[in-house]
């Protein structure tokens, strides 16, 4: 064991943890924003796969990554509209149709990549951008500061959707339609309208979550997320709402990730055991829900339409 | 009469209301695949024949549509009682994994002994990932949405031990190949052969877990509970119903019925082994998923989830014939599955409210309800509608304290 806890390794790990940690903020931040407005979207991976088809296509064909995320982002946007239209106007059982979409993408992007691409070709990755005197401080410069943009942009989304959510008129709404949606359209808010609004956030962040999980990694392949849209949501209920807690759940698990993939690179897990080591997010999320649950409440409009009058 | 007439209508309409979106999804799907530049009534075409074109067709259809009785059935009897059952792929999985289990490790037995013995072992393993979240929404408060979820990846990755390690076929190891599977199970727990050399009585046993379901639903004190319990669990928990017992027992149930699937579907498998391509859906070939269509097709009711359940398993096997015959990629198979799924859920809000005008229509007229409860009683059928929109659609996850 004492080699994986020499500091090189240790860096290592931390720094593909911030990594591997974007992808899951991101869509986990628009999944928040919905579920505050009390609609859970369940189709976040299928959005995020079909996102990271679109970016890594994008890229593929223009050889631009910023073009490539803002193809994956437009994706992600429009499926947050057809979510939407599936939860808000036709009122579907969300738990399901979130199923039906997950299934769509899945099915998409693996149909689109076999037509279109076929075999796959890495294509160019985001450059790195080491941050002025930061990136030279040994370690923590490794660590933090020699990443690419789009992992500063993400952190940086943070304070931003705090603020949004606590301060702003449109956050307000957001958690006034979450909590108490009758209320809300008494004082003349938009229930339906402020549910659109955060589908479609959700949907663009999480089509922007598989676009940078692409365009990272330079490479797509049938069903590239291996769930990632799910802990996603998870993390949503991890962070209790709140999106500095949505960071910590989504820092923790890409350390989990990480460390995962740095203890087999380096076989201290045996293979044999490498599928049981695969459990360990989806048993801490059960086990964090147990802890969130007693602690923290979902708003209490989550899942259900809205009708008025009823 | 006249609104009784008019009720009925309204009545058949609802009802088909889940069929239409079957057919707005392959609609859909008939767009997707001129986009492939395939031609979508070949395509179409195929695949009706491929479903139901032949005796071999139907009896592909009769094996691909038991698995989701089984699981739609237990979804029934979760819904009624107020819970989404997201679940059922780990439990076949589970269930699939304790029958081979007990095939492996039980020693040689008479069929009439073993058969009986494995499918319990699947009941168990099902039940047992089915009871873990219904606990802990009962005595927790978790989501039973994002638990069973993340349980379906904790089976997953437990079926791929397992196979890879201690329950692979010693011949994989021999031979150096180690493709994760099992050894060829025990002869006498194979699933006894109705007909021809594929038709198993897998199909039976489903169409007998419908019916019992039935019983226990609406001619038990349990079966009472449970739907209360799906009503309104206010109401229940002051009528002296144990809530979370029952909460936790209909995911138990819910779960043993999937985990049932599972095991018919190794015992009932032309090699009779378990294997794994490292995905749930690679085993359960997406049932936990589908049967929770089959259930709303069928309206939430077991015996209407029967006939539901054939339509659906004919358009899987007639899609996989569809696929083979306009050679498109099988992942348009399960983006068509998806379209399938959304279109049947957003539909089914629609029946709902098709059906509570009805009851509604009902109440003002007691003498229709007294002629409707007969002739159901008759039918076997009856309870369709006199439940079905609120136990599905009033539920709040969070509101089991």
């Amino acid at each position: 064991m004492s080699e994986v806890f020499t500091t090189a390794v240790m860096v290592a790990v931390t720094a593909s943890a911030i990594r591997l940690a974007v992808p899951l903020l991101l869509a986990s931040l628009g999944e928040t924003f919905g579920q505050r407005s009390g609609v859970l979207n369940l189709g976040v991976d299928g959005i995020m796969l079909l996102g990271a088809f679109t970016g890594y296509y994008a890229v593929l064909k223009t050889g631009n990554v910023w073009l490539g995320l803002l193809a994956a982002g437009i994706v992600g946007l429009v499926l947050g509209v057809a979510s939407a239209v599936i939860a808000v106007t036709l009122k579907a059982e969300q738990g399901i149709s979130g199923i039906g979409i997950y299934l769509f993408g899945l099915g998409m992007s693996d149909l689109l990549f076999q037509k279109l691409v076929g075999t796959p070709i890495p294509i160019d990755t985001f450059p790195t951008v080491n941050v002025p005197l930061l990136a030279d401080i040994p370690y923590i410069g490794e660590m933090f500061f020699q990443h690419s943009l789009v992992i500063y942009l993400a952190f940086a989304a943070i304070p931003v959707a705090t603020f949004v959510m606590n301060r702003t008129t449109f956050g307000m709404n957001i958690r006034a339609v979450g909590e108490y949606p009758d209320a809300a359209d008494t004082l003349g808010v938009s229930v339906s309208g402020v549910r659109y609004a955060t589908e479609i956030i959700g949907g663009t962040l999480a089509g922007l979550a598989g676009g940078v999980l692409a365009i990272t990694l330079g490479i797509f392949q049938q069903n590239l997320t291996n769930g990632a849209g799910f802990i996603a949501i998870a993390l949503v209920y991890f962070g209790a709402w709140r999106p500095i807690g949505i960071m910590l759940g989504a820092l923790l698990f890409g350390f989990v990730n990480a460390l995962v993939l740095e203890l087999k690179t380096l076989e201290i897990i045996p293979r044999d055991l490498s599928n049981i080591a695969a459990m360990a997010p989806a048993i801490i999320t059960i086990l964090a829900l147990v802890f969130v649950a007693r602690r923290f409440r979902a708003p209490s409009a989550l899942t259900k339409p809205f009708t008025r009058g009823k | 009469m006249s609104i009784n007439i008019g009720s009925k209508q309204r009545r058949y309409l609802a009802y088909s209301i889940p069929v239409l979106a079957v057919f707005a999804a392959l609609l859909f799907g008939a767009i997707m695949l001129v986009l492939l530049g395939a031609d979508p009534f070949k395509g179409y075409s195929e695949m009706f024949i491929g479903a139901f074109g032949s005796g071999d067709a139907l009896i592909a259809t009769l094996l691909k549509a038991t698995p989701l009785l089984f699981v739609g059935t237990g979804i029934v009897i979760a819904f009624r009682a107020g819970v989404i059952n997201i679940g059922a792929e780990g439990q076949m999985v589970l269930g699939g994994l304790f029958a081979a289990m007990a095939a492996l490790y039980l020693p040689e037995m008479p069929t009439i002994i073993m058969v009986p013995l494995v499918l319990i072992a699947g009941v168990i393993g099902g039940g047992l990932w089915g009871w873990i979240p219904g606990a802990l929404k009962a005595y927790y408060r978790v989501n039973e949405i994002l638990s069973t979820i993340m349980l379906n990846i904790v089976a997953v990755q437990l079926m791929a031990y397992l196979l890879r390690g201690p329950l692979i076929d010693p011949a994989e190891i021999e031979r150096g190949t180690r493709i994760p599977q099992t050894a060829r199970l025990a002869e006498s727990a194979d699933l006894p052969i109705l007909f021809g050399n594929r038709l198993h009585i897998g199909p039976v046993l489903a169409v007998l877990c419908a019916i019992a379901t039935y019983y226990l639903l609406w001619r038990t004190p349990l079966g009472y509970r449970l739907r209360a319990v799906g009503l309104s669990e206010h109401a229940a928990r002051y009528a002296g119903i144990p809530v979370r017992r029952t909460i936790a027992l209909a995911l138990t149930l819910s779960g043993a019925l999937a985990g049932l699937a599972g095991a018919v579907l190794v015992f009932g498998s032309e090699s009779h082994r378990m294997v794994t391509d490292g995905s749930t859906m690679g085993f359960t070939g997406g049932a936990g998923f589908n049967g929770i269509v089959a259930a709303l097709l069928g309206g939430l009711h077991p015996l209407w989830t029967i006939p539901a359940s054939l339509l659906f398993g004919g358009l899987i096997v007639g899609g996989q014939a569809l696929q083979r015959a306009v050679q498109v990629p099988s992942a348009l198979i399960v983006a068509l599955n998806g379209l399938v799924v959304i279109f049947v859920v957003a539909a089914d809000r629609y029946r709902a409210k098709l059906l509570a005008v009805d009851s509604r229509e009902e109440a003002s007229n007691e003498s229709d309800i007294d002629d409707d409860s007969e002739a159901h009683a008759a039918t076997g059928m009856g309870a369709v509608h006199d439940a079905a929109p609120d136990g599905t659609h009033s539920f709040d996850p969070e509101d089991s304290s």
